[in-house]
């Protein structure tokens, strides 16, 4: 019997250590022994004291109209008021919100498309002011020295390095296409200029 | 900081919160950590994350200013803030079911209210900043005990429940063989909470050395290194004489690695919810009739997970955000008497002004990172 693996048979496969030595050897082995004891015991705890003293909470005020999802009756009594929607990013949201239920792919693959209409709009807005983006002190990439980002990757096996290759394309090659573009327009648009001129001559 | 687009945030100067309701409390933010959960935000995959949103749901600080309606709080309290914004008083609250409230969160009804996490989770800024809102601050925050280490404190506000819960959810009975997928901060406490639950044996799955040596030196645990096998789930079944573990705990969520197609398309290009490697491997490593117990956190939409196995085994599939308060007042007692020291897993403490750093640090895994503090610079 005993080349028989465990399943094969009725028995219980029998314990590396017992539990009188794992007490002796981990500080705390057992303590929450008993699964009825446990906090989180019995899921559901009718009239937990939780510090409420209302039964439904006053109402936050409402300063611009306030996205939320089709399965709520309402606007919640409470909610964040961090980044309101605005510019096309906002319509997207605003539609995926107002149209779709969440039980729909549509709605999350709307808002997910926002965010990232919402990180050009901020990009671009951001070159008209004092502070724009810069991708170099904003990825955090110049830690890379200090924190010894060769021997962290590469001085054991890590399953993830197989694939950090793609994040400076997915972080840098839209601006690198932006900047291609914005190279191409410009030289497109010296040439009219030029071809026109040369047409006055 | 202010989230820039996926991979860039920067620190900037935004006004100090404001009462928005009369059961809000301001905070004054003095230390606060990057999650592992955060990364998923950095990375630009959970739905309505914005531009100029500031991340942050594990911090502690000092109350800075109360509303009208605040009764169990003072300016000047030490506070510890659970990540769970919650109103104590809706069907899910009045339950307990705190990380599910029904009345915070106007973005979504799946999901209740997280700091720093999203519109998906309310839109609410977080506490990675010098100031932080925090709503009903009769319910949620509690004053940090004298005794108690600011540093164990702000790891009690998400990352310990987290993990003790995540082994609750296992409903682990003495003797139990249990696997830990993911050796972070979540993991790490989760491995040590099976042991105070009355395992037999702890096993923890991860691909980073370093991690998996924490994982044998502070949660006492086996460790394997799901690189070195062609096949982890085999390699488990092996381990556990071809039986499984009665139960797994999936501590990785949506970054899982360990299958590129997966990553690629669930991380990268977002096309999925998650990469859900991790809770594919516990599905099979776990024993027929076993538990799966999920709180590596998730998006929205759909991923790619083996839900036949799970039902031709009969397994049991238990998940959850953490209700935080719940577990605080087991959680002091075993900090109190020693058994655990949450503190212990923090290696780096970061500057808020060097926090892009800090995150490109942990996003990458560099330096044996583990768990990042964030200190406030005092106001």
């Amino acid at each position: 019997m005993a080349d028989i693996a465990t399943p094969y048979t009725a028995g219980k496969p029998a314990l590396k250590e017992s539990s009188e030595a794992l007490r002796a050897r981990i500080p705390g082995w057992g303590v929450d022994l008993d699964p009825a004891d446990r906090p989180s015991f019995p899921r559901e705890q009718p009239g937990i004291e939780t510090g409420a003293h209302w039964d439904f909470p006053e109402r936050q005020r409402e300063e611009w109209p306030r996205e939320r999802s089709i399965e709520h009756a309402f606007l919640t009594p409470v909610f964040g008021t961090s980044t309101p929607p605005k510019g096309a990013s906002g319509a997207i949201r605003k539609y995926a919100y107002a149209r779709f239920s969440e039980g729909r792919a549509a709605h999350w693959l709307l808002l997910i498309a926002a965010d990232r209409v919402d990180a050009w709009e901020q990009h671009l807005r951001s070159l008209a002011t004092t502070r724009p983006d810069n991708p170099v002190t904003e990825t955090g990439i110049l830690s890379e020295p200090a924190r010894h980002g060769l021997r962290s990757r590469f001085g054991s096996k890590r399953a993830d390095v197989n694939h950090q290759w793609i994040d400076p394309i997915l972080v840098g090659g839209p601006w690198v296409v932006a900047g291609l573009g914005a190279a191409a327009a410009i030289r497109t648009l010296s040439r009219g200029l030029q071809s026109r001129a040369g047409a006055r001559k | 900081m202010v989230y820039r687009g996926p991979y860039k945030i920067r620190v900037e100067e935004k006004d100090i919160p404001r009462i928005e309701h009369p059961n809000d409390a301001i905070v004054r933010v003095t230390t606060g950590a990057i999650c592992g959960s955060d990364l998923h935000l950095y990375h630009g995959m959970m739905p309505d994350t914005r531009v100029g949103m500031t991340f942050g749901h594990e911090f502690v600080g000092v109350v800075h200013e109360v509303g009208s309606s605040v009764q169990n709080l003072a300016v000047g309290d030490r506070v510890m803030v659970p990540f769970n914004v919650y109103c104590g008083s809706c069907y899910f609250c009045s339950r307990g079911l705190y990380s599910n409230c029904h009345n915070v969160n106007p973005n979504a009804t799946a999901v209740g209210g997280i700091y720093g996490y999203s519109h998906t989770c309310g839109g609410y800024d977080g506490g990675q900043a010098e100031f932080v809102r925090v709503p009903f601050a009769d319910v949620g925050p509690s004053k940090i005990p004298d005794w108690m280490d600011e540093e164990d404190a702000v790891l009690l506000t998400d990352a310990l429940p987290t993990g003790y819960f995540g082994a609750q959810l296992g409903d682990i009975v003495e003797g139990d063989t249990v696997v830990v997928f993911g050796a972070g901060p979540v993991g790490l406490f989760a491995a040590k909470s099976a042991w105070l639950m009355g395992a037999g044996r702890v096993i923890v799955i991860d691909h980073l050395e370093y991690r998996l040596e924490k994982a044998r030196t502070f949660a006492h645990a086996e460790t394997y290194n799901f690189v070195e096998y062609d096949d982890i789930v085999g390699h488990l079944k092996k381990a556990t004489d071809y039986l499984g573990a009665d139960v797994v705990i999936d501590a990785v969520g949506a970054e899982a690695d360990g299958n590129f197609v997966q990553h690629v398309t669930g991380t990268k290009l977002k096309l999925q919810g998650g990469s859900p490697v991790a809770l594919n491997w516990a599905i099979d490593a776990v024993r027929k009739g076993g538990t799966v117990s999920v709180v590596g956190a998730y998006g929205p939409i759909f991923s790619a997970v083996k839900f036949g196995d799970a039902v031709n085994k009969g397994l049991t599939l238990r998940m959850n955000q953490c209700p935080v308060k719940r577990q605080w007042p087991r959680l002091f007692e075993h900090i109190r008497n020693g058994y655990l020291k949450p503190s212990d897993i923090v290696t780096h403490r970061i500057p808020l002004e060097h926090i892009s750093e800090g995150y490109h640090m942990f996003s990458a895994k560099l330096d044996e990172c583990i768990k990042p503090l964030i200190i406030s610079t005092p106001a």
